[in-house]
């Protein structure tokens, strides 16, 4: 296989002439590759992988050879900001898709952006990847302060409740999403009775109790899985059965393990949606697991989008360039000005800022131990 | 919101706080036993403990099969993490503690919490390759009940209980009661006993209890194998009442508990018991304070709630150590262990 692709090169370079009328132009991946978040890094490579193989042959037509490679931040700020240097000087990459992570996009997206190289990630939210105006950064997935917003939402208008708790984790994460579902659903005049934080992670006693005397008709928790996962344990043994709502720190298959018996009626939001959530997503599905004999994923899907998004940057910055291989600041413009058709998650443009002007978080639902989803909120970046 | 429906929730509050009040109270025994032979604060009696809820864990996942009563499969499960804490508790005493005995006092203490530190990891690894982290407990059907399932059965409990409102599920009944039994028989074992007569012998005088003929390295031994053993038993019984356990569950509840040990005066086994019963009624009634704070309208106390349970229980330590420095039942050098 290896061998014939090699001889197909060889001829195909000797058909051509010289091998130096092909320019080569790469694209980069920057995503954890090794450590415990590897899975999700390798399904963004591997996503930006087909796309690539799928615009091989329009970047053939015009001389350019278009090649993917992959960088491993593992999901570490300083891994990721000195693979961001490594990649400003390779002068043949145009464009990066990436991170995972919201705290390796912020120093690498800073480090690449005085050479301009243009980077679309596939799953950052935190505010300030984009919120600090950089000319290069983007992104496909909502941002956090659209989370507790839609989760607010999503509490009153689908699960139709009057009095809603709400606790925290006391994190910089939970706390805040809990403060951003308590002002939304204080807008819409619903009885907040309470937004308590609580680091405890394994005795809720006191608050089952308190939740028993208020009889709220949905709660919210703003925190992470392993916490959260024990209070519903601990709520449902006790016989309560309201629905439990909250955010992506609630996305793991570890939740409804931990929580067992009591994994029913849990609800969560967040922006990597399942590939099933996906109508387009069906052949891209069966291509990646023909490629990579892995199943794809809500990121693999995400990383697709995000190449797709970078690679007809370039197209068109290459067709405004005169049909020659474009610059780097000509990419990060088509980048932000452009639209972008065809990809899984529905069409993508950006606002000036780099945020995606009409995002969808999704809904999760956890019955039985089984997650599927519940529902889609469409959400608009904070400024246009 | 009127007194009906306010007292089952205050007798639900203190009844949730004194069964917690015995998880702290079995693992505070651990620390006091040790402290009242040594004088050493066995900062890995904390992880000894979860040793326990590890072996629980595996001892119900391996059993959740078998047809076998939930019952026996429960006393399985204490015997061997009885067994496993135990011998794990001697053999870090005889590793790390044994060669430092005539060192400073620093020097054990240090040692303590580096042990502390390595057992959280080695339990991280030995589940990490089975690819477990939370470990979730799979408890015998049933075992996750109400305590009067049916109403029928709720009758029979007896009417008092009803009228109060006491909302016990079955494992917090057996926790209490397995809490008392170990009690019991630790009680019997330090105070009857000709063991426990010796193990005294060396926790007031190490050197004259030598010259009378006891071996005090096996009396220490001793020591740690018993309190290793109520640390497993206290493992199991917290993987059950909580549902999940990982390796590093054990710090929070091994501080609380040292508190408890400290608050009851350490050293003194009815103390450690005491100490944990405060401290887990204390914690449940700061952590619902601002509910009583809305009822009164008074805005202080509506900002109390379970953000703050954790500084309460350590203020009243404080308090305890300024007014009553021994602990509440503790008395200087009289008697230990």
């Amino acid at each position: 296989m290896k061998k014939s692709a090699l001889s197909l090169s060889v001829l195909a370079a000797l058909a051509l002439g010289t091998a130096s009328a092909q320019t080569t132009v790469k694209i980069a991946t920057l995503s954890p590759l090794s450590g415990g978040q590897s899975d999700l890094g390798t399904q963004i490579r591997n996503g930006a992988q087909l796309a690539v193989n799928e615009y091989k042959a329009q970047f053939q037509k015009l001389g350019l050879n278009l090649q993917l490679v992959a960088y491993d931040d593992q999901a570490d700020p300083a891994t990721g900001t000195a693979q961001a240097r490594k990649i400003a000087a390779d002068r043949q990459i145009l464009a990066v898709v990436g991170t995972l992570n919201s705290g390796v996009a912020i120093p690498s997206s800073a480090a690449l952006a005085a050479s301009r190289v243009a980077m679309v990630s596939p799953a950052n939210t935190a505010n300030n990847v984009t919120d600090r105006g950089l000319s290069n950064m983007n992104r496909i997935v909502a941002r956090d302060d659209a989370q507790g917003p839609a989760g607010a939402n999503f509490i009153t208008g689908n699960l139709k409740a009057k009095k809603v708790y709400i606790l925290n984790d006391k994190t910089a994460y939970g706390e805040g999403l809990a403060k951003e579902v308590e002002k939304a659903l204080k807008a819409k005049n619903i009885q907040v009775v309470a937004n308590e934080g609580t680091e405890e992670k394994s005795d809720f006693s006191g608050i089952v109790s308190k939740i028993r005397l208020q009889n709220p008709d949905a709660i919210y928790f703003g925190g992470i899985y392993n916490q959260v996962g024990v209070f519903i344990k601990q709520l449902r043994d006790a016989g309560v059965n309201t629905p439990v709502v909250g955010g992506d720190g609630l996305d793991s298959s570890e939740l409804a393990t931990i929580a067992g018996t009591g994994a029913n009626n849990i609800y969560f939001t967040t922006v990597a949606a399942p590939i099933e959530a996906l109508p387009a997503a069906r052949v891209f599905a069966t291509n990646f697991q023909k490629t990579f004999k892995d199943q794809a994923q809500g990121f693999g899907a995400f990383g697709y989008d995000a190449a797709k998004v970078v690679l007809q940057g370039i197209l068109n910055a290459a067709k405004a360039n005169g049909n020659k291989a474009p610059t780097r600041q000509q990419v990060e413009t088509a980048i932000r000005k452009g639209s972008f058709t065809g990809l899984l998650s529905g069409n993508v443009s950006f606002n000036s800022v780099g945020d995606r002007t009409a995002a969808t978080l999704y809904v999760m639902n956890v019955q039985g131990g089984k997650y599927k989803l519940a529902t889609r909120i469409p959400v608009k970046p904070a400024r246009q | 919101m009127d007194l009906a429906t306010l007292l089952p929730f205050i007798v639900n509050v203190i009844v949730g706080g004194l069964v917690l009040g015995f998880v702290y109270a079995i693992i505070a025994l651990g620390y006091t036993m040790v402290y009242g032979v040594l004088q050493l604060i066995n900062f890995a009696h904390s992880e000894v403990f979860v040793t326990g809820a590890v072996v629980g864990f595996e001892i119900f996942r391996v059993l959740a099969p078998s047809p076998m009563n939930g019952y026996l499969k429960l006393l399985i499960a204490l015997v061997a993490a009885m067994a496993v804490s135990g011998l794990l508790n001697v053999l870090i005493e005889r590793l790390a503690y044994r060669p430092l005995r005539n060192a400073p006092k620093l020097v054990p203490l240090i040692t303590a919490i580096g042990v502390s530190l390595i057992l959280q990891d080695v339990l991280r690894i030995i589940e990490g390759f089975q690819g477990r982290f939370d470990l979730t407990y799979t408890l015998p059907a049933g075992f996750s009940g109400k305590f009067c399932a049916a109403e029928s059965s709720c009758a029979a409990v007896g009417n008092v209980l009803r009228t109060v409102g006491i909302d016990l599920q079955l494992k917090d009944v057996i926790l209490i009661v397995v809490s008392l039994l170990s009690l019991g028989v630790l009680n019997y074992l330090v105070n009857r006993t000709r063991l426990g007569k010796a193990i005294r012998a060396v926790a007031q005088d190490r050197v004259t209890a030598g010259l009378m003929g006891i071996d005090a390295n096996r009396m220490i031994s001793a020591t740690f194998l018993i309190g290793g053993a109520l640390g497993g038993i206290s493992g199991v019984l917290f993987g059950m009442k909580f549902g999940t356990v990982n390796a590093y569950s054990g710090f929070d509840p091994g501080i609380i508990a040292f508190t408890a040990a400290v608050l009851g005066g350490i050293g003194s086994i009815p103390g450690a018991v005491l100490g944990g019963l405060v401290l887990g009624v204390i914690q449940n009634l700061i952590g619902v304070t601002n509910v009583f704070g809305s009822l009164l309208h008074i805005a202080n106390l509506e900002s109390i709630n379970a953000s703050y349970q954790r500084i309460g229980a350590f203020i009243v330590l404080v308090l305890i150590l300024i007014f009553k420095p021994t602990g509440l039942l503790g008395k200087s050098n009289v008697e230990k262990v």
